[in-house]
């Protein structure tokens, strides 16, 4: 079977750092990919529509759908009475990420069935024959809905307004508040030389995926087993959930990751729908599909963002930055979700940003209000309290008669300073495993290098002049980027008959290109050429745990359990071709597809795989976050008589450790800013008083288009590998998002400092200009 | 009611109801599910198609409407032995991510180029402001489209 004399392996490929045009996009732009509702099955399918609550906060007394389900094609209306019967109680959403135990009392119900808390709550699935039919009957049923006093915002919620209360058995809207300490910033800023304070607002938006939500799942009687395509993010974590709250064991229950028209932390939770369309299933002992509609996507995917700020900073008269404290508040929506909290937590214990700061004492009151519950957003609270804290230090900069770049420069992390420990924050679960510190870096090299391509120097001359009727102006920010989260990822790789390798992992793909950088790593890996490599991704069916794609993990984690997995891989097949060379295992070079001897004998990967099943497995383990950090400059021209600001030039650089692929890395901090500038600028949820969302269309939601933003650019740099993974990379998926909200309102401020208007309430929309503007005339005239 | 129109050079034959929108008819009728709907309401232009070679918000187009016209989808701007130079230019410059927007992006492109061969980059993002990606942040995809000009002109596609 061996072969003699084969030429030694052809001169080794390195995919990892190479710009390799995405293995996905053949399919995508052919309009090819599966996305959930692209799923074809064999069996006929029924569709599911949900009837939504109207109101923001009220008792259900009843829910007539006699003549709903007298419409022909209407197979079942289902709601918590059938929940019930079946599974004793209504199930409550777990909370995936920081389970506190005060917010026990706090966690959704699947389905509404005493009381209702926000608008768009699901009160009822209406199961048809097609999706126009389940929504003719949805529109045949009657609500019969009390209306109670409403808590559309934070100060109702906390001052229970007219006996607002949205959880019986509590006394609270409020029941938790985060806290960031380190050090003692009373004592400093008792004494310090310098302080300043000052008020902020963040508003309500949303992930706005380009795919809404979909779900389709199939029960198998005669198994008894659930098969659930449309599965996102954390296909694992939600398996488990619902298996839970069916009463089923987990293999029972499959879950499929189809193509993801985006997540960016919002799609791939577990929702109601994510019990109700499975529980639908198996009720009907059919398939049953449902796919959301855009109203119900900002009605229902988890909001983000909203926040206040009552902050200071101290700083001696050279511009050191001495301490942090102040309160905020977080205005949740009506339910934790599964991962409500991960916004406040971050916002309490970023403040501080990438700066040597010692002494910080900042908390952060979560709160329930009549609103759709929120969850992650890329950079949750990493955007909010980079908005914050880079605003202070540009006004302590001004008031210190300081340059803003010069005195972030004495203040940014340097290599000395790492690790760097972050604030402590409290309350954390038990045990609390995860280390936040700042693993390696000099912020210094990023700040330069912005400063330089920038041409900081030469636009710093524009600032605040008027030219041909428009303001303009420059501004500045830092950021660190926290990344791949513990606890583990894991792998599976198997040698293929044809030879090819068949790599599976815990990640999930949600458009960020994972296929193709998980190939470059694999492919590197086993020395061999990526087109022999498939990768499987994602469903609960390839592996027996994996994590998934949040918290810019995907790369680090599944990347690093690919690497193990390949070193096993590569130990089996040595093993086996040794055998076959006559060598020991420890002499047989494995490259190429092949595996050969000292004397240069040589077998095939699908000859080794004739002999032997050759699979194995392969983990990454860690309790430690990356840092990407980089810094960001704004040109921006403001027009005072329309309020509107157009973006001259933008740039942003991040020092990401290891680029896998420098082209997919630069995607996501290009678009990563274009979003954020989106909700620096355009997007906002607005609710009226009484709960009711008065932005539910596209029309009325406005995120960025073509037009809006054309000069974007980025620059990555390698500089510092971090030492905490095997491939030295750190999460880079939201970095671009983090800073773009400080760097623009300094921009904006720096523009109209002849107003001496500060920009400290988002978003910068042509209305809140033109009347900060018209505010400061006023005052003046 | 029975509608007769042409699908990437096909001529087919569905039977729907009067209320069904294009897309929905492409997608679940006729199997083309490389249209995508992302708002419903014409928006976001996922949906985009061309209806004699105009660019067309299938999700505002009833199905009952294209009754002898010729439709094109993503699909039939495709071929399976390679890459349009469209598409390879998106591929090229990394104008995809999650893929969902990327049809309409197509098809809209592929009606401007067709065209206006020598639009420039204003005009370019103007006709591209009528379709929504939130992955890009658009800045790829312009480049992708003036880069694929060449291949558009003196009548070529």
């Amino acid at each position: 079977m061996a072969q003699p004399l084969r030429k030694p392996a052809a001169d080794k490929k390195r995919y990892v750092g190479s710009s390799i045009e995405r293995i996905e996009d053949l399919r995508f732009l052919r309009g090819k990919g599966t996305y959930v509702d692209d799923v074809i099955l064999e069996q006929d399918v029924l569709h599911a529509v949900i009837l939504r609550s109207p109101v923001a906060h009220g008792r259900i007394r009843g829910i007539d759908a006699s003549a709903a389900r007298k419409i022909e094609g209407v197979h079942a209306i289902i709601t918590a009475e059938d929940i019930i019967a079946s599974c004793g109680a209504v199930p409550l959403i777990p909370i995936r990420l920081h389970p506190i135990p005060v917010l026990e009392p706090y966690k959704q119900p699947v389905i509404a069935s005493d009381k209702v808390r926000h608008v768009g709550e699901p009160v009822a699935v209406i199961v048809a024959v097609s999706a126009a039919i389940a929504e003719d009957a949805m529109n045949a049923i009657e609500l019969d809905i009390e209306s109670l006093p409403v808590a559309a915002d934070v100060a109702s919620a906390v001052a229970k307004k007219d006996g607002a209360l949205l959880f019986e058995g509590t006394d609270s809207n409020a029941p938790l508040t985060y806290t960031a300490k380190k050090g003692d910033a009373d004592a400093v800023f008792a004494g310090a030389p310098y302080t300043r304070r000052e008020r902020f607002e963040v508003q309500r938006i949303t992930a706005m995926t380009m795919e809404p939500r979909g779900l389709m799942a199939v029960w198998d009687t005669a198994t008894g087993t659930l098969m659930v395509y449309g599965a996102a993010k954390v296909p694992f974590f939600n398996r488990g959930a619902v298996a839970q709250m069916l009463g089923m064991e987990k293999d029972a229950v499959t879950l499929i990751e189809n193509d993801v028209g985006g997540s960016f932390g919002a799609r791939g939770e577990f929702y109601t729908e994510d019990f109700l369309i499975p529980f639908a299933a198996r009720h009907l002992g059919r398939a049953v599909k449902w796919i959301e509609d855009r109203r119900e996507n900002l009605l229902s995917m988890n909001q983000a963002r909203e926040c206040d700020a009552d902050i200071e900073i101290a700083c001696d008269r050279d511009g050191i930055i001495l301490a942090f404290r102040g309160t905020m508040n977080y205005d949740l929506g009506a339910y934790p979700r599964t991962n409500g909290l991960v916004a406040p937590r971050n916002l309490t214990q970023f403040v501080c940003g990438p700066y040597r700061v010692t002494n910080i004492d900042l908390s952060c009151r979560c709160v329930f209000t009549n609103k759709t519950g929120s969850g992650t957003f890329r950079a949750p609270g990493r955007f909010e309290s980079n908005f914050f804290g880079e605003r202070l230090v540009d006004m302590a900069a001004q008031d210190l008669g300081l340059d803003p770049v010069e005195m972030r420069r004495k203040n940014v992390l340097t290599e000395r300073d790492m690790p760097w420990a972050l604030p402590t924050i409290s309350p954390s679960i038990v045990p609390n495993t995860s280390d936040t510190s700042c693993d390696s870096g000099d912020y210094r090299n990023t700040l330069d290098r912005c400063v330089q391509d920038f041409g900081w120097a030469k636009k710093r001359e524009l600032q605040g002049k008027l030219i041909d009727g428009r303001y303009h102006g420059i501004g500045f920010g830092c950021f660190i980027e926290g990344g791949a989260s513990g606890p583990r990822e894991n792998a599976r790789l198997r040698l293929d008959k044809d030879g090819r390798v068949t790599v599976s992992v815990g990640s999930t793909g949600v458009g960020q290109g994972l296929e193709t950088v998980l190939l470059q790593i694999a492919a590197d890996a086993l020395d061999m050429p990526m087109d022999d490599i498939r990768l499987l991704h994602g469903s609960t069916n390839l592996l027996r745990e994996g994590w998934g794609s949040y918290h810019s993990r995907s790369t680090v984690m599944g990347g690093s359990a690919i690497l193990n997995g390949a070193e096993n891989l590569k130990a089996m097949i040595r093993d086996k071709a040794a055998a076959l060379l006559g060598c020991s295992a420890a002499e047989v070079h494995v490259a190429g597809g092949e595996a050969v001897s000292p004397k240069g004998n040589a077998v095939s990967f699908a000859q080794i795989a004739e002999t032997a099943h050759i699979e194995v497995d392969g983990t990454f383990a860690s309790h430690h976050h990356t840092y990407a950090y980089g810094a960001a400059a704004a040109h921006v021209a403001v027009d005072p008589g329309t309020g509107g600001v157009e973006l001259i030039d933008y740039l942003v650089v991040e020092d990401v450790g290891r680029a896998i692929n420098p082209l997919t890395v630069h995607g996501q901090v290009i678009g990563g800013t274009v979003q954020g500038l989106g909700g620096v600028f355009l997007e906002h949820l607005v609710y009226d008083s009484e709960g009711q969302l008065l932005t539910g269309s596209l029309a009325d939601y406005l995120v960025p288009t073509a037009t809006d933003y054309p000069q974007v650019r980025a620059v990555t740099l390698e500089q510092y590998p971090s030492p905490l993974n095997p491939l030295g990379a750190k999460g880079a998926g939201e970095g671009g998002t983090i800073v773009v909200g400080g760097v623009i309102a300094n921009a904006l401020a720096n523009a109209l400092s002849s107003l001496r208007v500060q920009p400290n309430v988002m978003p910068l929309s042509p209305m809140r200009v033109w009347q900060m503007v018209d505010g400061a005339r006023r005052k003046s005239a | 009611m029975p509608t007769q129109f042409e699908v990437n050079g096909r001529a087919v034959e569905v039977e729907v109801e009067p209320r069904m929108s294009l897309a929905d008819c492409l997608r679940h009728e006729l199997h083309l599910t490389g249209t995508h709907v992302g708002c419903e309401h014409g928006v976001c232009g996922a949906c985009t198609v061309l209806i004699d070679g105009e660019a067309v918000r299938a999700c505002l187009t009833l199905a009952v409407q294209v009754e002898g016209r010729k439709v094109v989808t993503v699909e039939g701007l495709s071929s399976e032995a390679a890459l349009s130079p469209l598409q390879a230019s998106f591929r090229r410059h990394n104008a995809l991510q999650c893929g969902f927007c990327t049809p309409g992006m197509i098809t809209t492109a592929h009606a401007l180029l067709s065209e206006e061969p020598d639009c420039d980059a204003d005009r370019v993002r103007e006709v591209l402001s009528g379709n929504i990606c939130r992955c890009t942040g658009y800045i790829p995809i312009v480049e992708a489209v003036l880069d694929a000009r060449a291949a558009y002109k003196n009548g070529g596609k």
